[in-house]
């Protein structure tokens, strides 16, 4: 007698899901890991996870289109002679020229100075025409020094000693051969189309007290002019921030584990660092501890999208925010204008994040001079203008229902959590309770 | 011995601010000398010059001694802290004693001499500069070096040319061990007119061009194989 299984749905595995499969089987086929950009596809908590409370009986409001709401910010206030004064505290994050088209360095560097804010270079070096179109442009010191040199350290208005970033708090970079171009090759003095790899360490210093050697050679070189940064990615974000400061950083650059890369190893972006919800609290406290919150400014990123992202990272304590991929999206990236061209690539608009492979259909992650063409940078550099703008009114709107006449002034106090976890995370209490889990014992 | 235009700098009277403030108020069209006494150990002397000037520093240096220099000859009588002459585009540094690590790192163009032995990772990253040691260096040294020449009288420590890229390593004593993708390559006629060059410029005439072996990359890493996994 033969048993017959009756009809059920098939079931797939929610461990091994078809991505987890599809994986498995490109690595047995390949033997080489997954390398890709952009930054953490899985959901982690996040600013979504936090509500503003708005304004009550015991708070009142300020009027929409009428009463002031400041954006401006100073950043470098504590030992640059020549602090840097932006109009919204958005900013533009580094993106290096070789991961990014000569032609979307532009538009980044137009829609940041038509915004009223700064950009930021790569790991790279400087282009003039970068240069040119931003009026307040952050040169990064990496550990590669590609591009390194003292007359762009001074013709830069501020300098960001990179440290490591939120996607591959450390690891280093590669850039591959098919993207190494005649002037990319040029620029970082090597070969072209061999893979260049960045290093992961600073070649001339490790540890904070050699960082604080180094940054007063930096400022020594540049007669104490430019703000200094120094970009970490969230790991130990109470130590690393305590540390930068006790180096003599003028502005911490926090990047959380969302944050985007040009190109990196999937399991890296995926599994190391914290969310940036996690990271900006221990920052503040370490910054709040040692007397220096609002004085070395905190600059967060990773994962911000819109007005209400940066208002909340602002209402935990930071200064400023910048963003990588937001800005990209603005520019062009990912459109489904070019759905056609994202399918013969194998993926689909909003999917697509072989950014290392040079062949972006939006001519933004390329050097190929043909799809760079596609990208007009005075159009692109006008879209993100228009998209810092709306985030600034997100953001002023946001600032205002909760009574606030400057953003600065947004605190912990204006939020609560949707979840235990981002409660614990971002230190405000889980919506409708008292409850601060891990600060607080909870009940009404 | 008093020479004539010499400006001398007492860094026990003046402060390392105002002595570097004013080196960068020099420009291309500026020459002379200059003298640093009682560098005392000093982080950051003469860094960021941009003059074709000389300027002998007495006493040893902490770190980044002349770093970024463009054009000046700076000569450090004594020993030298990490990172002396790091990034360097032009003009030339001479350090009488020893360096510490770091020596020459990124450096771009110009030329490092160290009159006595290096420490680990002399060369790191370099970029273009040359760089000759008449003592020994450290471990890791020419680590991820693109270009120039690194050119040692003595001996190598472990991991010498790890990661290599384009830059050429002469060395004259042992090396202890070589790093992932660096081999020793023939000293064809071509490399000893270059050493032969490399070594008058440094002002070293006491040994030969044939006493040297040469080592660079084996160029295997160029482009990631899963194969070679194992070589990193
Ligand atoms: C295409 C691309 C290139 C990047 N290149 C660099 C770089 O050269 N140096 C660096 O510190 N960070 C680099 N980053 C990281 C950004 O500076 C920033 O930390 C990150 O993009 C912020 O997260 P977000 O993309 O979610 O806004 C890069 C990011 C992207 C998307």
């Amino acid at each position: 007698m033969t048993y017959h299984n009756p009809p059920v749905t098939p079931r797939k595995s929610a461990t091994f899901d078809d991505y987890t499969l599809s994986e498995i089987r490109r690595a047995a086929q390949t033997g080489i890991y997954d390398i890709r950009g952009a930054g953490a596809k899985r959901r982690v908590p996040h600013f979504d996870d936090l509500l503003f409370l708005g304004a009550s009986i015991s708070r009142y409001p300020l009027e929409g289109y009428r009463e002031r709401c400041s954006t401006s910010v100073t950043l470098g206030t504590r030992f640059a002679k020549k602090p840097i004064e932006l109009k919204i505290p958005i900013t533009i994050a580094g993106m290096s020229f070789g991961a990014l088209s000569a032609h979307a360095k532009d538009a980044l560097g137009r829609g940041a100075s038509l915004a009223g804010t700064s950009t930021t270079t790569g790991d790279g070096g400087m282009t003039p025409e970068e240069r040119g179109q931003s009026k307040t442009l952050v040169y990064q010191y990496l550990p590669s020094r590609y591009g390194m040199n003292p007359d762009d350290l001074r013709k830069a208005d501020a300098i960001e000693v990179v440290v490591g970033q939120g996607a591959k708090p450390g690891g280093g970079g590669m850039l591959l051969g098919q993207k190494i171009s005649d002037r990319v090759a040029e620029m970082r003095n090597l070969p072209k189309g061999i893979d260049q790899r960045s290093a992961c360490r600073h070649p001339d210093w490790t540890g904070p007290d050699d960082l604080e050697i180094k940054i007063h050679e930096l400022r020594e070189i540049t007669d104490w002019e430019k703000p200094i940064y120094v970009k970490v990615g969230a790991t130990r974000p109470y130590y690393d921030t305590a540390l930068a400061v006790k180096a003599g950083a003028d502005v911490v650059v926090l990047d959380g584990m969302q944050g985007g890369t040009a190109a990196t190893q999937e399991v890296f972006i995926e599994n190391v660092g914290l969310p940036t919800l996690a990271a900006i609290r221990p920052a503040v406290q370490a910054l709040q501890d040692l007397g220096m919150h609002r004085k070395v400014q905190l600059i967060v990123s990773g994962g911000i999208r819109n007005g209400a992202d940066v208002a909340k990272a602002l209402a935990l304590g930071a200064d400023a925010v910048a963003i990588g991929v937001a800005a990209l999206v603005a520019i062009g990236d990912n459109d489904p204008a070019l759905e056609a061209e994202y399918a013969k690539l194998g993926t689909t608009a909003g999917a697509y994040d072989d950014w290392h492979e040079g062949r972006d259909p939006a001519g933004i992650t390329t050097q190929d001079v043909a799809l760079m063409q596609r990208l007009d940078p005075v159009k692109a550099g006008r879209r993100l203008a228009n998209y810092l703008k709306v985030m600034t009114l997100e953001l002023q709107t946001v600032a205002r229902a909760c009574g606030h006449n400057d953003i600065h002034n947004l605190e912990p106090e204006d939020l609560c959590a949707l979840t235990i976890e981002a409660a614990a995370m971002a230190r405000v209490p889980l919506a409708g309770t008292n409850w601060i889990p891990g600060v607080t014992q909870g009940g009404l | 011995m008093q020479r004539p235009n010499i400006r001398t700098v007492d860094l026990s009277k003046t402060t390392l601010r105002e002595l570097n403030q004013e080196l960068h108020t020099l420009n291309s069209s500026t020459d002379g000398a200059w003298e640093i006494l009682n560098a005392r150990g000093f982080h950051a002397v003469a860094v960021g010059v941009d003059a074709p000037v000389s300027i002998d520093v007495r006493g040893s240096v902490g770190y980044y001694c002349a770093g970024m220099n463009k054009q000046a000859a700076v000569t450090v009588h004594g020993s030298a802290g990490p990172g002396i002459a790091e990034n360097m585009m032009s003009g030339s540094v001479r350090i009488t004693g020893d360096a510490s690590q770091y020596a020459g790192a990124t450096g771009r163009g110009g030329l490092l001499v160290i009159e006595g032995n290096a420490s680990s990772r002399c060369g790191v990253s370099m970029k273009g500069i040359d760089i000759v040691v008449r003592g020994n260096i450290g471990h890791m040294s020419a680590f991820m070096a693109q270009s120039g020449n690194l050119v040692v009288l003595g001996d190598a420590g472990d991991a010498l040319g790890d990661s290599i890229y384009e830059a050429r390593l002469f060395v004259r004593g042992s090396v202890k061990s070589l790093g992932a993708d660096c081999i020793e390559k023939e000293m064809r006629e071509e490399h000893h007119t270059a050493l032969a060059a490399l070594l008058e410029r440094a002002g070293i005439t006491d040994v030969k061009t044939s006493e040297f072996k040469r080592y660079g990359s084996a160029r295997k890493l160029y482009n990631f194989n899963i194969d070679n996994a194992d070589a990193y």
